[in-house]
């Protein structure tokens, strides 16, 4: 009795987060004026929603900036939060607790200070427009160096101090040795920062305004609100679906490397 | 090891160091340092990026202390923040302690629960637009079959935000679930054996142990979610535009719009710069609150 009111819980929130997700899928397939009923079985297969996304945005081409921009930024993101986590970490210099403190102050600023002069030095450099503005500001980042510092510290210095005698240069012993031992934060690392600058709309909102410039999500928001997809709801779920199908696919793969992620964000606090 | 040569080992590293945090270094005085100073120069400034910058003093914090928007913006936010924090406490403490338990398929719920969390907020939102819509939304019309009246969930500026602040929970709840788990596997067996064998009901379990153990998780969930409502931008950008009569019109929002849409970019900073201390202050107090709540 107990057990099946706990299943039927479970199952409520299954359908209460699953269900608005097939609509939209099945709802991109439908006849226009089927799409607000409740069946997630399309009468028949309809493509004028998809056809309507591909002839009017360069959706595709969306698709191929989001790729370049957050893999650059991913790809940044761990090999200089990582650099910079194991000189914390693992080498001695003058002022490294200091240059922890400040990092650590770094993550407390929130962004709603840095935006408009970040802007205005985009504006400043030329780099409005181009992928420049997008990659660059977000290519390193103090919570993914606290994170590597925190693994790091964990390696045994003995294996650290074997290498050097063998010869070995910090950059070796970095990518080399410590980088194979590190696929978990590796991992979280690049998870987290990929699913924010892939997400991200409101800097690419700023900082570009060219349409074959612009990432998934952007052009996205730009086609629903400046009144290109019109009324037609086929098309507003068509690049709705279309811009889930990427995370959707990875997140299908890797499911637990996101959750674990996550899981592993709340320790900071 | 002599020390001589312990001093040979030394140096080389030190070097090192220095040449591992200078691409740091160098992002951090171009992306941080500087934006940082700037906005405190720009906050005392007129200025539209196109013409020279001009001089105000304090005018934009005058202009900011009678500006009806402003207020407006900060009690929006502050709405959202208080349907959303506990809304979402209270949905992804039930959800995780069901998936505590023993259970089949807990791996499939959760990453069925997960699932908005990493989904673009731009597609949750295109998609509760239609799920709110009034006269043609899969929510009216349950409400329909159910004899009830509809609810003019984004046409009602009583109802925008909270709806608002639902879809958010909606897509959020799954990072809350997540973390619950952790915290409840963190709790140890021994303090319920014990409460047991002293002879606590559950619900006592639940108020004694449960709970004061969770502690420190609800602080990390409070802090970020209340950080993610003071980030609240494309939700109303895309559902609402602000309206209707501003009452979606978050503290982001009108940032972005006084900056992007006004060119008052002296202003803009002015408003990034309160909404910070704002943001910092609401934390610290959180902070005191719950801590103290946990001593209690």
């Amino acid at each position: 009795m107990k057990a099946t009111l706990k299943y039927m819980l479970l199952i409520l929130g299954a359908v209460v987060f699953a269900y608005p997700f097939l609509w939209m899928i099945a709802g991109s397939f439908k006849p226009e004026l089927e799409i607000n009923g409740f069946s997630l079985w399309p009468s028949k297969i309809v493509l004028d929603g998809y056809r309507a996304v591909f002839t009017k945005i360069p959706i595709l081409r969306a698709l191929i900036n989001s790729l370049i921009v957050s893999l650059s930024v991913t790809a940044s993101v761990v090999v200089f939060g990582s650099m910079v986590g194991y000189a914390l970490a693992k080498l001695e210099f003058l002022g490294r607790g200091a240059l922890y403190l400040l990092i650590l102050f770094t993550m407390m600023i929130p962004f709603q200070i840095t935006l408009i002069p970040q802007y205005i030095l985009m504006v400043k450099l030329g780099w409005t427009d181009t992928y420049l503005s997008l990659i660059v500001p977000a290519m390193m980042s103090g919570f993914s160096i606290v994170l590597f510092r925190q693994f790091f510290a964990g390696v045994p210095q003995a294996l650290i101090d074997a290498a050097r005698i063998d010869g070995c240069s910090d950059l070796r012993i970095l990518f080399r040795i410590i980088w194979p031992m590190s696929r978990p934060v590796i991992i979280t690392v690049a998870i987290l920062t990929f699913m924010a600058s892939w997400n991200d709309v409101l800097w690419p909102l700023i900082v570009i305004r060219e349409r074959t410039l612009m990432t998934m999500p952007q052009l996205v928001t730009i086609f629903v609100t400046g009144g290109e997809a019109e009324t037609q709801l086929g098309s507003l779920l068509a690049a709705a679906t279309l811009l889930a199908l990427p995370v959707t696919l990875t997140y299908a793969f890797f499911q637990r490397y996101f959750i674990e992620s996550m899981a592993s964000t709340g320790i900071k606090g | 090891m002599t020390g001589s040569r312990l001093w040979n080992s030394m140096r080389p590293r030190g070097r090192n160091g220095y040449f591992f945090i200078i691409p740091y270094g160098a992002f951090f005085l171009a992306f941080v340092a500087y934006p940082l100073i700037f906005s405190f120069v720009l906050m005392f400034n007129r200025w539209n990026i196109v013409t020279p910058m001009e001089w105000v003093g304090l005018k934009n914090f005058l202009r900011l202390f009678s500006d009806p928007l402003f207020y407006k913006s900060l009690r929006n936010t502050m709405l959202f923040l208080a349907i959303h924090i506990p809304l979402q406490a209270v949905v992804a403490l039930g959800f995780s302690l069901l998936l505590h338990s023993r259970v089949r398929f807990r791996g499939v719920f959760r990453a069925l629960y997960f699932f908005p969390v990493v989904v673009s907020g731009v597609v949750v939102t295109i998609l509760w637009q239609q799920l709110y819509s009034f006269d043609y939304g899969i929510l009216n019309k349950l409400l329909t079959i159910a004899g009830l009246p509809r609810i003019p969930w984004l046409v009602d500026p009583d109802f925008a935000m909270p709806s608002i602040a639902v879809m958010a929970t909606w897509k959020n709840v799954g990072i809350y679930i997540v973390l619950f788990l952790v915290g409840l596997q963190n709790i140890p067996a021994e303090l319920y054996e014990a409460s047991q064998i002293d002879g606590a009901s559950r619900r006592k379990q639940f108020l004694h142990i449960t709970l004061p153990m969770l502690n420190p998780t609800i602080m990390v969930i409070v802090v970020l979610s209340t950080i993610g409502g003071f980030s609240l931008f494309i939700e109303p950008f895309v559902l609402t535009g602000g309206g209707p009569m501003q009452s979606t019109l978050s503290g982001m929002l009108y940032i972005y719009n006084q900056g992007f849409y006004f060119s008052h970019m002296g202003y803009a900073a002015a408003l990034g710069f309160a909404f910070a201390l704002i943001i910092l202050a609401v934390v610290l107090i959180q902070r005191k609150v719950i801590e103290t709540d946990r001593t209690a």
